[in-house]
């Protein structure tokens, strides 16, 4: 039996791929970004449990980061842009629900095998995640390429920067600090950018569905 | 090389001379029911019969005998041999078709169609062509057999030849055939590895390089893979077997397309030796949609022997996936695994061959009890034909997957070696390999599903057409041959540890292993390795046999209540009519919607103002729009290309025979 | 195999037979408990039983055999299915006589004795019953066959005896894939059982209903042992999610008195929590419509396949 440390570490890993099943098979935007908010806190525990077995610090600093960015800031600002831009509900998914989670099924069949061979060079406790991180940021983009709603697909962008997150996290323990607090600094920003974007597209559109943005392309 | 005395082969041949003669005899009064139907037809049963007990003999010694008869071509003499993995398919054989012989020899009434004699040749050539093919041991007598079986069975398929649509089957059936035979042909030349020898024994010693290996193994499952029915090579399978008659249909479905799965074994495990693991995704992935295809359309079908056909396409899925295992585990060097893969395999083509043929007789049955196949025509049969509902009822069961019969036993057998998957050394394979697993039980549950509604709507309910209160049941032939099929499913069900026994002849021949049997109780099977996992049929049915009498005892001792027949409960509408129970269609309706993109559907809804509503829907299969159609114009236009060169003057004909032969010349002086 | 343990097998079977119709009744307490109603005694669904064996049956004039026979094939197939699920010891007679999936197969012979029957006279409810009780079937089938392979995974056997002494045996923690795989079997137990997302065992409602449907045609002895049944489903289904998931308080090996004494009450404290669980379920969810149970089963099926697929990911 595996000591009790990595148990919950590969329970909050296996979370996270449910977690980003759970975003994919989501109809409800609110729901999403709140899952977005949940998936942020398994990231962080499973943060704080990593600094605690290894004993790396810059780990806990990097919790800190996750808890107060991913798990508080930018779910309360994605919360009061849906609010401000009235939308609940995305429109029915490119593909139907059931579809879609055999795609994602087969993605992650195939991250494990893309997964494989960094396994092997991996030399951390954690490295069985790997294949599991892969997972998340590839669901994360399906999710993405199936929505038509431009706030599910920064939540989409998000959830992929979580996925990129856990797998440093589990192949290395962690990017070095300079990088991590680049990533978070980006993250913010293309928020803050996109937000603006949103308010831009809808008085264009009115509407955020980003198929009006193919009339943009020149006919010819 | 000196032979064991070939005693078995001998008689096995005598055996098909046999049906030769019968089938010979037939001719005699070619128009009397009585001489080439009920005398005949009873006789080739029981050489069946001697043949299913001679290949038991034989199976069970475990030996090989061989022998070679002058005929055939100036060098290569007819090669025969009987080993266990042909001894398999001719108990196989045997023992279903002499079920199938007795029931025929009731079934056929004179005018319609062929003529009951000339029906007696081509159904015992078939039969006889079908038993040299599993003795066959050159390439030539093994074609040759194959030939004859596709011919005979051709004709049979086109008895009724005065319906368009059945010539049309008839057509298609014998088109995908000669592509099929093609592709085996291409197989054994490429087999002979340069050695020009076209005995089996030949090609067992021709070292192949990998490359060619691997061309021979995908030509031989093309070819195979097309007489089997595996999609998308299935397409000929529910238009050719609906078309026959019925003893024809379980002869074509129940033993026919198992010689597809003799040649892939043959071809695959023993004469090309040991394949490369991965040759086994391939009839593995064709195995799993085969099976998935074959139910979801065997569910919506409304012609209850295209619902029967489209269900054997699903089970030679299930026969191929077990296949597909038994080479990715063979190759990955798990021979015992492979061997519980194989048994499997074997298991089930032996089940599906006693169900089928019975199903498909007891639709024969209620064809001629009331000339009707539309499954929106029947109903409420049991109650007229009561031999022949109860015991499709077994078969119905029985391929339902359902315990303590035999469908269960393979199905148990297969699931048990995909869950040695995660053994496996190949990365993303043992991880998509318990998905399959999942497709094999959706395929199990939706077959439970499509036989429910086969039963259901033929035998249960009302009657659907006032026509069917004259139907009446079938005769003493017929029941004995469907009670005999019937027995079949429930010992291979009861008594599956000898059955695998009997099997370890072949995975010991094949794959030089034998499944273990863990426990030393003959109730009992236990065949997984190294896992403590069994099965007891027996104790199944005694229980729930005990159970069941315990319950009706203790009912009748203690509540004296009588039983009181009224009629249904209506809802307070008024008189139920036959005509507000479930439809074919409607019994099928969550299935074209829950798989919507497999079907091609046209539906035609009534309008709302509408005097005379009529509600239509037709489902037709995307692959002809998809694949063939295209196939088909691309044939027609290389042949409109070619009839160019046809002029009709016979001097154009005559300098084509002059060029040829000039050229021809060339070549030989040149070379 | 000992007297001992044939008696013991017999009290197991026999206990089943008798405690179903009473999880049942508990399960309804608590459901009218959280809902504010007074609840119905423990033993209503008893009097019920009783009061329907004591009927005079009436049948359908175009019912066949069949539709008098599957009633106890039903009956006889769950309670053999009660002797094959280790609830309180594993080394019972009848166990080795078949693994999960033959008992998933055990479930599947007594739902199609039930479609049949409840085609055989031929009502339109009762079509459409046995349309909807095989679809749900055919959906659950697989999911359920998922959850066993992830149970079968962990300890390298199909056999539920098998599975609870390797989980007993303290080798497996906190296992991500048990997790998942124990949700999917819950989806399932609901669908299969015909609890409330999918089903309303409480209403007659014609649009939605399915296990009811099926049962119309049935009266006095005949609906009584249909019911009995239903019960025994439920009762055995959770006491496979014991056994895959749960198995403390289970005798390994031979039981004696002694193992009984503590099988017994474990298995009642087991009970009463998962039918306190269950009631929970069905008060705070609403059903779905028909249409959306494909869904509700994939998600099922979703699960066990996750279950599976972390099974692996993490077990290398």
């Amino acid at each position: 039996m595996l000591p009790w440390g990595q148990q919950l570490l590969d329970m909050c890993a296996a979370l996270l791929l449910l977690l980003s099943f759970a975003m994919l098979s989501q109809r409800r935007i609110v729901t999403l970004v709140n899952l977005y908010a949940v998936q942020g806190a398994v990231l962080t525990a499973a943060t704080l449990l990593l600094a605690w077995r290894t004993g790396e610090r810059h780990l806990y600093l990097s919790a800190a980061l996750t808890i107060v960015l991913k798990v508080t800031f930018l779910p309360w600002l994605l919360r009061r842009l849906l609010r401000r831009l009235d939308i609940y509900r995305d429109s029915e998914p490119r593909l139907n629900v059931t579809g879609t989670m055999l795609v994602g099924l087969l993605i992650v069949v195939f991250a494990f095998a893309l997964a494989q061979p960094i396994t092997r060079l991996a030399s951390t406790s954690t490295r069985s995640a790997i294949g599991i991180a892969i997972s998340v940021v590839l669901l994360a983009f399906l999710m993405m390429i199936t929505r038509r709603k431009a706030v599910a697909q920064v939540v989409g962008f998000l959830s992929m920067e979580n996925g990129v997150f856990f797998g440093a996290m589990s192949a290395s323990y962690g990017m070095p600090m300079v990088v991590e607090l680049g990533v978070a600094l980006d993250v913010l920003i293309a928020v803050l950018v996109l937000g603006v974007f949103f308010f831009q597209i809808r008085e264009q559109f009115d509407s955020l569905d980003l198929h009006h943005l193919e009339s943009l392309k020149e006919h010819d | 090389m000196s032979f064991p005395n070939p005693t078995l082969l001998i008689g096995c041949l005598a055996l098909l001379c046999g049906w030769g003669v019968i089938g010979l005899a037939g001719l005699l009064r070619p128009g009397s029911v009585r001489w080439a139907g009920n005398i005949l037809f009873t006789l080739g049963a029981a050489l069946g019969l001697a043949l299913a007990v001679l290949g038991a003999v034989s199976l069970l010694g475990g030996g090989t005998e061989r022998l070679i008869l002058p005929v055939g071509l100036p060098n290569l003499p007819m090669h025969l041999r009987l080993d266990p993995l042909s001894s398999v398919f001719l108990v196989l054989l045997g023992a279903s078709s002499a079920g199938i012989s007795v029931f025929a020899g009731g079934y056929f009434r004179p005018g319609e169609g062929t003529l009951p004699g000339l029906m007696c040749l081509q159904y015992h050539l078939f039969l006889a062509s079908m038993a040299l093919l599993l003795l066959a041991d050159d390439a030539y007598s093994f074609l040759v057999a194959w030939e004859v079986m596709a011919l005979s069975s051709y004709f049979l398929v086109v008895s009724q030849h005065r319906i368009p649509e059945i010539r049309r089957a008839g057509f298609i059936y014998l088109v995908m055939a000669h592509i099929g035979a093609l592709a085996i042909l291409l197989a054994f030349g490429v087999m002979q590895g340069g050695s020009w020898l076209f005995t089996f024994h030949a090609m067992r010693a021709a070292h192949l390089t990998p490359g060619w290996a691997a061309a021979a193994f995908l030509l031989a499952l093309f070819g195979f893979g097309m007489k089997a029915g595996l999609v998308p090579l299935h397409i000929w399978l529910p238009e050719a077997h609906p078309a026959a008659p019925s003893p024809v249909s379980a002869l074509m479905s129940g033993v026919m397309l198992k010689t597809a799965v003799y040649g892939v074994l043959r071809v695959t495990l023993d004469l090309l030796g040991h394949p490369a693991w991965w040759w086994g995704l391939v009839p593995l992935a064709l195995g799993l949609l085969t099976i998935v295809y074959g139910v979801l359309f065997a569910a919506v079908q409304t012609d209850m022997k295209r619902l029967l056909a489209y269900s054997s396409i699903e089970n030679m899925g299930i026969v191929f996936t077990g296949i597909g295992l038994t080479i990715l585990f063979d190759g990955a060097g798990m021979p015992v695994v492979a061997a519980l893969a194989l048994v499997a395999t074997l298991y089930q083509c032996m089940n599906h061959a006693f169900m089928k043929s019975l199903l498909f007789l007891g639709t024969g049955s209620v064809l001629h009890a009331t000339g009707e196949r539309n499954l929106g025509r029947l109903g409420g049969l049991i109650h007229r034909m009561p031999w022949v509902a109860w015991l499709t009822l077994i078969g119905v069961l029985a391929i339902a997957g359902l315990p303590p019969l035999n469908g269960f036993v393979s199905e148990w057998l297969l699931l048990q070696s995909f869950l040695f998957a995660d053994r496996l050394p190949h990365a993303p394979v043992n991880l998509l390999l318990p998905m399959g697993a999942a497709l094999v039980a959706l395929g199990v549950a939706l077959a439970g599903y499509v036989m429910v509604k086969f039963f259901g709507v033929i035998f249960l309910g009302r009657a659907r057409e006032a026509t069917l209160a004259r139907a009446h049941d079938c005769g003493v032939l017929e029941r004995i041959g469907l009670a005999w099929l019937a027995l079949g499913c429930v010992l291979l069900g009861l008594f599956p540890l000898q059955v695998v026994h009997a099997l370890g002849a072949v995975t010991q021949q094949l794959l030089g292993a034998a499944v273990p049997q863990a426990v030393s109780v003959w109730w009992l099977l236990a065949p997984v390795p190294g896992r403590a996992v069994s099965y007891g049929p027996l104790v199944f049915l005694t229980a729930i046999g005990a159970v069941v009498g315990i319950a009706m005892l203790a009912v009748r001792l203690t509540y004296r209540q009588r039983v009181r027949r009224s009629p249904a409960w209506d809802c307070g509408f008024g008189a139920l009519t036959s005509r507000m129970q479930d439809t074919a269609e409607g019994f099928g309706q969550p299935i074209r919607h829950l798989f919507q993109p497999f079907f091609a559907i046209e539906r035609q809804l009534p309008a709302p103002e509408d005097r005379a509503p009529r509600y239509h829907i037709e489902i037709r299969e995307r692959i002809w729009s998809m694949l063939y159609e295209p196939l088909a114009r691309a044939v027609q236009r290389l042949a409109d290309l070619a009839s160019r060169v046809q002029q009709g003057r016979i001097s154009v004909y005559l300098f084509y025979s002059f060029a040829t032969l000039l050229v021809l010349l060339a070549v030989a002086l040149f070379r | 195999m000992t007297l001992g343990d044939w008696i013991t097998q017999g009290l197991e079977v026999l206990m089943a037979v008798a405690a179903a119709p009473v999880l049942l009744g508990w399960v309804n307490q608590c459901r009218a408990w959280l809902q504010n109603r007074r609840a119905p005694s423990l033993w209503l669904p008893y009097r019920n039983l009783h009061k329907l064996f004591h009927k005079e049956a009436v049948l359908a004039e175009n019912a066949s055999p069949l539709f008098r026979l599957a009633p106890y094939v039903v009956f006889g197939a769950m309670v053999l299915a009660a002797g094959i699920i280790p609830s309180m010891g594993t080394r019972l007679p009848l166990v080795v006589s078949a693994d999960a999936i033959a008992l998933v197969g055990l479930f599947v012979t007594a739902r199609v004795f039930l479609a049949l029957a409840a085609m055989d006279v031929g009502t339109a409810f009762g079509t459409l019953g046995a349309r909807r009780e095989m679809m749900v079937g055919f959906l659950a089938e697989p999911a359920l066959l998922m959850v066993i392979f992830v149970a079968s995974m962990i300890s390298a056997s199909t056999a539920l005896p098998a599975i609870t002494e390797h989980l007993l045996s303290g080798r497996v923690g906190l296992s991500p894939s048990l997790a998942f795989s124990a949700v999917a079997f819950v989806l399932v137990l609901l669908a299969e059982n015909g609890r409330i997302p999918v089903d309303n065992p409480a209403t007659h409602l014609e649009l939605t209903m399915i296990h009811e449907a099926t049962l119309l045609e049935y009266s006095a002895r005949h609906l009584a042992l249909m019911e009995w049944a239903a019960a025994l489903k439920l009762f055995n289904y959770v006491c496979i999610g014991f056994a895959l998931f749960l198995p403390w308080g289970v005798a390994e090996g031979h039981i004696g008195p002694l193992g009984l004494l503590v099988a017994i009450p474990a298995l009642a404290v087991k009970l009463a929590t998962a039918g306190a669980g269950l009631a929970l379920i069905e008060t705070v969810s609403a059903k779905l419509r028909v249409l959306r149970i494909p869904e509700f089963l994939a998600s099922a099926f979703l699960f066990a396949v996750l279950a599976l697929l972390v099974q692996v990911l993490l077990g290398t």
